[in-house]
């Protein structure tokens, strides 16, 4: 085992404990915490498969963005009763079956069918890893592999995101 | 030897997690954390499925980014609606949230 495959061992059980933890613990606040554990581990992944650009944006948008604004209406709206209500018993285990059939069939397609040019994880070469300099360039650009059309796109939703906001949640 | 695919069943877990997540919170918010689980977990297939069928493009890569930032919006606007709710009804469970219903 070399460094990548020790780190991808880490990071996956740190996902994968931190995701269970986040929809069975009992406190939303312990919730949002494991969130941000679940996110960081993510960009840990990117980094390892070589898109740092990808693992940073995780990093600030995810982790630094949403956990707070989480975290804030958390404290506004829960108050006093921060703790999750519980479910009856038929319907948790129900809905426990019904994720685990679905993650056994998921898991079971990927086992049974390899991918084509599957391959062990290695160091990502460096026509694999994207430079800032490329990533600016496909993102305004206009020609068969640019992204200007989609950036556009996401900048009025982001304007009309905050308009929204805004008018939902002011004091009238 | 870790193969790259091993990354897809990581997030295929994390998705299910969202997914029973989703089911069984009663509380709006905590509904909404469930729901980041399950589109962190598609942006995670669109990296790794990107680096391992394409690895010269950049596709996945650009669709991760773009699927980052719909998640910023689309939670911030939820945010904003749930605490509106809180205001009008002091509570933001769904077992509660029973004005809208016919």
């Amino acid at each position: 085992m070399n460094a990548q495959d020790i780190m991808f061992v880490i990071l996956a059980v740190l996902i994968v404990c931190s995701s269970i933890a986040t929809v069975v613990t009992k406190s939303i606040v312990r919730a949002a915490t494991y969130l941000l554990f679940v996110l960081l581990g993510t960009a840990g992944l990117y980094f390892l498969l070589g898109y740092t650009f990808l693992g940073s944006v995780q990093i600030m948008v995810y982790a630094g963005g949403i956990i707070v604004l989480y975290v804030f209406s958390i404290l506004l709206t829960s108050g006093k009763q921060e703790r999750l209500t519980e479910n009856s018993r038929l319907k948790s285990l129900s809905a426990l079956l019904l994720s685990l059939v679905g993650l056994a069939v998921v898991v079971g397609i990927f086992w049974a069918h390899g991918f084509i040019g599957a391959e062990t994880l290695t160091a990502p070469s460096e026509a694999a890893t994207p430079s800032m300099h490329q990533i600016g360039e496909h993102m305004l650009s206009t020609d068969r592999k640019g992204y200007l059309l989609p950036f556009e796109a996401v900048s009025v939703l982001l304007l009309a995101c905050i308009v929204g906001g805004l008018l939902i949640a002011r004091k009238r | 030897m870790i193969q790259i695919e091993y990354f897809l069943f990581v997030s295929a877990i994390m998705m299910f997690a969202g997914i029973y997540g989703f089911i069984t919170r009663k509380s709006t918010l905590a509904i909404l954390l469930s729901i980041e689980l399950m589109l962190n977990a598609a942006d995670i297939n669109f990296a790794v499925f990107n680096r391992l069928l394409y690895p010269n493009g950049h596709e996945g890569l650009f669709f991760a980014i773009f699927g980052i930032a719909i998640a910023a919006a689309e939670s911030a606007v939820a945010i904003a609606i749930m605490i509106n709710i809180y205001r009008q009804l002091q509570n933001i469970s769904v077992d509660q949230l029973t004005k809208m219903k016919w």
